[in-house]
């Protein structure tokens, strides 16, 4: 990628950041090996270290939140309880229903701040890297959400009838059954978890790239500008600490939106039929 | 003139789910401003619907960067 008008400014050209800033290297160590043509790094690297960190982080927060179990709440566990209020009623019950989300509760639980505390790893200092900026935590997390959905629906219907139901809309006319079934196959079940998974990926991905390009154009600009040019390296740096704003909502956004994503196929998937 | 054809692909990718974005709080503050009660509960669905069109613009740019 090549930059455009970079070289008004004098002195070196303008090094543009790409998806090989997110290819950290093993703590202590550079050794890489090849799998599939890839030259990755092998060893424990910063993001599984972040991973681990924030299931402990959520685990630690909230066994302190609900360590004392008092009628009168204290500060922590008012936060606490308001934070899985939240979870079971905006994101269990209206969704899935009263009858039977407290089985998914748990799960929604878990992903929901086990999602959120990675991505706020973006914005903590001296971490400031979000663990689902690489493709293959999420992968993990979008096939999770894939068996729980589908198990959930084949534990209701059955085989036959779980497919027949995501398939098989109700009130079409039998001609059309042979287009759409494949479609609604093809939609439902295949590209679900895909879009889950790229949506959180993409996300995460662009607004941390934004970051490193923001903070690397101002520093060029700021030391190889010309004289007059200066003042826009600086006002580069102001714009970072704009989008590192509009980052933290679009963590929190999407923390939600795959938890009630998830909770949303679960609940079509337990759906009773027309 | 030098550039790269990834990002014309981008911005020619933007364009719809801009228009998407903007049809979908248009109806969001159409329906607040019939019925201010349901603001809390609209705002959920606006925010789903937000989230599913902003992704694929996100895509889009994420691979305009990778690809």
């Amino acid at each position: 990628m090549t930059p455009i008008g970079m070289t008004l400014v004098r002195g070196e050209e303008f090094e543009p950041p790409g998806p090989s800033d997110f290819n950290l290297p093993g703590i202590g160590n550079d050794d890489t090996f090849t799998f599939l043509g890839q030259t990755m790094y092998s060893g424990i690297t910063k993001p599984m270290l972040q991973l681990v960190l924030a299931a402990l982080l959520v685990f630690l927060f909230f066994r302190m939140a609900s360590g004392k179990r008092s009628m009168v709440p204290g500060r922590l566990q008012f936060v606490g309880e308001g934070m899985y209020g939240f979870v079971r009623n905006t994101l269990g019950r209206d969704v899935i229903g009263s009858q039977d989300f407290l089985r998914f509760v748990p799960l929604l639980f878990s992903l929901f701040f086990f999602i959120l505390f990675n991505n706020i790893f973006a914005t903590i200092p001296f971490i400031q890297f979000p663990t689902f900026s690489r493709i293959g935590y999420v992968v993990a997390l979008a096939l999770v959400a894939w068996l729980v959905y589908n198990g959930a629906g084949i534990q209701r219907h059955g085989f036959g009838g779980y497919l027949k139901l995501q398939t098989v809309p109700a009130g079409v006319p039998g001609y059309m059954l042979p287009l759409l079934i494949p479609l609604e196959f093809f939609s439902n079940i295949v590209v679900r978890p895909f879009t889950l998974a790229l949506r959180l990926f993409a996300n995460m991905f662009a607004g941390h790239l934004l970051l490193i390009l923001f903070a690397l154009g101002g520093e060029f600009l700021v030391l190889h500008g010309a004289a007059l040019v200066k003042p826009v390296g600086v006002l580069t740096w102001v714009l970072f600490l704009a989008i590192a704003g509009l980052e933290l909502l679009v963590q929190f956004l999407q923390a939600f939106i795959f938890t009630i994503l998830t909770s949303l196929y679960i609940s079509s998937a337990i759906a009773e039929e027309h | 003139m030098e550039g790269n054809l990834n990002m014309i692909g981008y911005g020619l990718a933007a364009i719809g789910p801009g228009v998407g974005i903007g049809l979908i709080f248009a109806a969001y503050i159409q329906g607040v401003a019939r019925q201010p009660e349901a603001q809390g509960r609209l705002q959920t669905i606006a925010f789903i619907g937000f989230a599913l069109a902003e992704a694929l613009a996100i895509i889009g740019i994420a691979l305009a960067f990778a690809l």
